[in-house]
């Protein structure tokens, strides 16, 4: 009985100790999506832009970037992605002027200047998608850590793909990933910090 | 036997004092961060054949109490942690605001995702001593 006695108090101890030892000192995190530490430059990268030209990632150096990767044929997630950029870019107003979006494909059989321009067009005209070979647009996936894996569906395929999006500041550092999901308030919360730097 | 009585009161006591404590102290914490490290080496390790898991397939947080889910890199090449890529000596400190279950891509898991179970913030008394039983080792 006494052992037990013992057992008993020790337990109790344990949790009374466990609650006195929680403090109060919260870190609070500044932006909603994930932030690195330190921050590294974006990989330069050369595609064929939907806006007729050359893309290069340092075309938008002086502007918050938000760079997605997707393609033209999703149905699940990049719809919901692109149309969350527009409305944030709106609830803006004019200090959207300074937010640029690029959208790189996954799809380059599909996805042609042509097609990403119409596509992305529909959501905000301001969008500009880039494509380019397999080669050129499996290498800048590589650089920036995205994942496409094609899936055939009979006739037709899709493909699974990164469905976060990074925030990338005026001087081309990439700073934040915002994972998919995150609403237009909280996009516009981050954005709001990058364009006041 | 009155020993052994009064003894066992007094323990039912202690015992309903000790749970009230625990059940109706707010839960602070000191960091919200829920820590995961690659260690310097690991790449060299796995390239020898060793299989080092360091981010587990499931990784269940507490909103307002350990919520921010923070990624370090201290090996020497880039390395896929997580839903990121990210550079040798580099963090990545990701807050979450809604309990609810996120799935992210993973190259790193075999399963090629990684889930996280984001819980509510335990606001009764019973779930705040739950949660602390559950977290009274860690």
């Amino acid at each position: 009985m006494p052992h037990l006695t013992r057992r008993w108090a020790a337990a109790l101890l344990t949790l009374l100790l466990a609650t006195s030892a929680d403090a109060a000192n919260e870190k609070i995190a500044n932006f909603k999506a994930g932030v690195f530490d330190p921050p590294r430059q974006a990989p330069e990268f050369s595609l064929l832009g939907s806006n007729g030209g050359e893309l290069h990632i340092s075309n938008y150096h002086g502007k918050v970037v938000l760079l997605a990767f997707g393609f033209t044929s999703c149905t699940a997630v990049c719809p919901i992605t692109l149309n969350t950029f527009a409305v944030a870019r709106h609830k803006l107003g004019t200090a959207a002027a300074n937010v640029q979006v690029v959208y790189v494909t996954v799809d380059p059989q599909r996805d042609d200047p042509v097609r990403l321009k119409k596509y992305l067009g529909g959501f905000d005209p301001t969008f500009v998608g880039g494509t380019g070979t397999e080669q050129q647009l499996a290498a800048v996936r590589k650089n920036y850590g995205i994942s496409a894996e094609r899936q055939n569906l009979g006739d037709s395929y899709t493909y699974e793909h990164s469905s976060f999006t990074y925030l990338i500041d005026r001087g081309g550092r990439i700073r934040a990933l915002m994972p998919y999901g995150h609403s237009p308030d909280d996009y516009v919360h981050d954005l709001s910090i990058l364009l006041k730097e | 036997m009155r020993a052994r009585s009064l003894t066992l009161s007094i323990l039912l006591a202690a015992a309903a004092v000790t749970l009230a404590v625990v059940g109706f102290t707010p839960i602070h914490s000191a960091s919200r961060d829920q820590i995961f490290a690659i260690p310097k080496g690991t790449w060299a390790r796995r390239m020898s054949g060793d299989k080092i898991e360091i981010l587990p397939n499931h990784i269940r947080l507490t909103l307002g109490i350990r919520d921010i889910l923070v990624l370090r890199n201290q090996d020497d090449v880039p390395q896929i942690f997580g839903p990121t890529l990210m550079m040798p000596g580099q963090s990545f400190r990701l807050p979450f605001e809604r309990a609810a279950e996120y799935t992210f891509a993973c190259t790193a898991h075999a399963s090629g995702q990684m889930t996280i179970v984001v819980e509510p913030n335990p606001t009764t008394p019973w779930a705040r001593i739950r949660w602390r039983i559950n977290h009274a080792s860690n």
